[in-house]
């Protein structure tokens, strides 16, 4: 089978955001059925058995997910659907969002139905106000011919969404920091167990699902579970969102098959590394992601493949570093990031994620001892694993692997008073290492 | 301490609807502050606390929710906000020369704003356009892909929509 694009296949069409395009290109067909008689539990099965799997990093399987939602409850259950996307090197859920609105909503639709919800909320990053203005105007569409309201799609059944704007922080594309935030309060993760399909949004069982992972279902209930499984590797299949950027000729967002070689997507459809240059590094799924080299990058982009390779696919955010990448200067900018998103209520984190931030700046601006690249792997130690959420291990991950990879970086910065891109700045300061000894 | 503020009854009727889409009153307080933020123009201690009397929510409860996250506009925010993405993305392809530019231009580093209130800079963290970088978000709108002469006319740009502003 050829594969068919089904986020981006008319992206560049002017109109495509519009219900009137979406209409006239069979959208709503499979949710108006899936509304009106399709069973529910058949419905989980589907989606069970096609064996998607969560697109927003964890890569939960949808279908099992679902079906942790109990059936019988006097509460009532809510859908929240994490549009947050916050993880550097991640702008795939925009493009769905900017261009094909629609299709999102109607992915609501299918699970509301399987998993007996009322009411969504799409939880959106503050800071994407374009998206925002699209997403609400597809909502406002699609109430007004009948869509979403008291009647959804004729069906007799209420569903109703609600977009509901973030206000900048990372933490709030973690799942329960998000639900915290939608519940009015600072985005701060919350322990697990209860899961959220127990106790989620307003102490309600609750489904999250990820912006991409919904917009798959239309598609597997066209093509059904079986052709749908069919698409890439049978663990991990279907179409998906790759983000390329970096050091890159053609950065951006590519659509394909579950499972291409990394190097295919970046000789081929990000048009190679720029200016020419060598392959250095890629971070393959994000920046919480641990860093490949360019020896380890004819891996496969799913989520066995990568795992087995000792990364993870995360949220499929590929940057590419090139050759003359100092991985000191990218690490310090990684940590800063991490230690300035850290929601501070877990000690490891909050301290952890400071402490990696000034080891590697230290290393960076000439002023590295030796034993920091140990200090850094123990501090990485005993982040990992002992916090609520995983912003910690996110921040260990890159930490370890780029300071064990990369050695060679880190022991010249040592050395030689700083990395290349600093001594570039402070021309004066070369030298002054030894005086720290 | 009397509190002078109040929503028009448009962004009033804004505010009952979004009380109906939530089970919970405090669900709102985030969206709320959108209103407050676009009604008064900037989310200062008087403004936190019109909000906390509305909603009946305690004014430090408010106050810790709106410093817990980056996007609210606080007060003294110069009149053009300018937030240049530096997460790894686009310190790659350049973002660092992005704020330099600026710097040079506007006479501010970054966390500062010009003493006429009109431009705000600041070092970002990631704003999901990666793909686009160096990039930055003034206001509200992305501006991508940047040249340091796209940054020389976003300036110009900026400065003489100001001076329109301030003449008109």
């Amino acid at each position: 089978m050829t594969f068919r694009k089904i986020f981006t296949q008319h992206i560049a069409e002017a109109d495509c955001h519009t219900l009137e395009f979406y209409q006239r290109n069979g959208g709503y067909k499979q949710a108006r059925e899936a509304l009106n008689g399709q069973d529910p539990d058949d419905l989980i099965e589907q989606v069970k058995a096609a064996n998607l799997r969560g697109r927003g990093g964890a890569g939960f399987p949808t279908g099992v997910k679902w079906s942790f939602v109990p059936k019988s409850t006097d509460k009532p259950k809510y859908l929240v659907v994490n549009a947050d996307e916050s993880e550097p090197g991640t702008f795939k859920d925009r493009v769905i969002m900017e261009k094909n609105p629609h299709l999102l909503l109607e992915g609501i639709l299918i699970c509301c139905k399987a998993v007996a919800i009322e009411t969504a909320y799409i939880y959106i990053r503050g800071e994407f106000v374009f998206a925002t203005r699209r997403l609400q105007q597809a909502i406002d569409e699609a109430y007004q011919a009948g869509i979403f309201g008291n009647d959804s799609l004729g069906s007799g059944l209420k569903i109703d969404v609600t977009l509901h704007r973030g206000a900048g922080a990372y933490i709030c594309g973690e799942e329960t920091g998000m639900l915290t935030s939608l519940e009015g309060d600072r985005g701060q993760p919350k322990l697990k167990p209860p899961f959220p399909a127990i106790e989620g949004a307003f102490g309600c069982p609750t489904v999250v699902n990820n912006v991409e992972t919904l917009a798959n279902l239309p598609y597997i209930l066209e093509i059904g579970a079986e052709a749908y499984r069919a698409i890439g590797p049978e663990k991990c299949p279907g179409p998906k969102l790759f983000c390329i950027s970096g050091h890159v000729e053609n950065p951006g967002t590519f659509e394909l098959p579950m499972g291409i070689p990394l190097r295919t997507l970046i000789d081929d459809h990000a048009g190679g590394v720029w200016k020419g240059r060598k392959l250095k590094a890629v971070i393959p799924g994000g920046s919480s992601a641990h860093v490949l080299t360019a020896d380890e990058c004819g891996v496969a982009m799913d989520i066995e493949s990568l795992a087995a390779a000792g990364t993870m696919l995360g949220s499929a955010g590929i940057i590419v570093m090139d050759e003359t990448t100092c991985m000191v200067d990218a690490l310090v900018n990684i940590m800063r990031f991490y230690h300035h998103e850290s929601c501070g209520q877990c000690t490891p984190c909050r301290e952890g994620t400071g402490w990696l931030e000034k080891i590697v700046h230290r290393i960076a601006h000439g002023e590295g001892r030796m034993e920091d690249l140990d200090l850094v792997l123990e501090v990485c130690d005993r982040m990992v694993g002992k916090t609520i959420c995983a912003l910690a291990d996110a921040a260990a991950f890159p930490a370890q692997s780029i300071v064990t990879k990369f050695q060679d970086d880190f022991v010249a910065a040592i050395q030689n008073g700083g990395s290349p891109a600093w001594k570039r700045r402070h021309p004066s300061a070369v030298g002054g290492a030894a005086s720290h000894g | 301490m009397a509190n002078t503020l109040s929503f028009s009854s448009e962004t009033m009727k804004q505010y009952e609807w979004l009380l109906t889409r939530y089970p919970t009153r405090r669900a709102v307080l985030l969206p709320t502050l959108r209103l407050a933020e676009s009604e008064f123009g900037e989310l200062g201690v008087p403004e936190m606390r019109f909000v906390a009397d509305l909603m009946e929510i305690p004014p430090a409860f408010v106050f810790g929710v709106v410093t817990f996250y980056t996007h609210y506009r606080r007060a003294g925010t110069g009149k053009y906000n300018i937030q240049v993405c530096s997460t790894l993305s686009c310190a790659l392809r350049g973002s660092e020369d992005v704020v330099s530019r600026i710097t040079e231009r506007l006479g501010i580093g970054p966390g500062e704003t010009t003493p006429c209130g009109q431009f705000s800079l600041s070092k970002v963290e990631c704003l999901g356009s990666c793909d686009t970088a160096p990039m930055l978000q003034c206001n509200d709108d992305y501006h991508e892909d940047l040249t340091l002469e796209d940054v020389d006319q976003l300036i110009e740009q900026l400065r003489a929509e100001a001076d329109g502003g301030q003449n008109g």
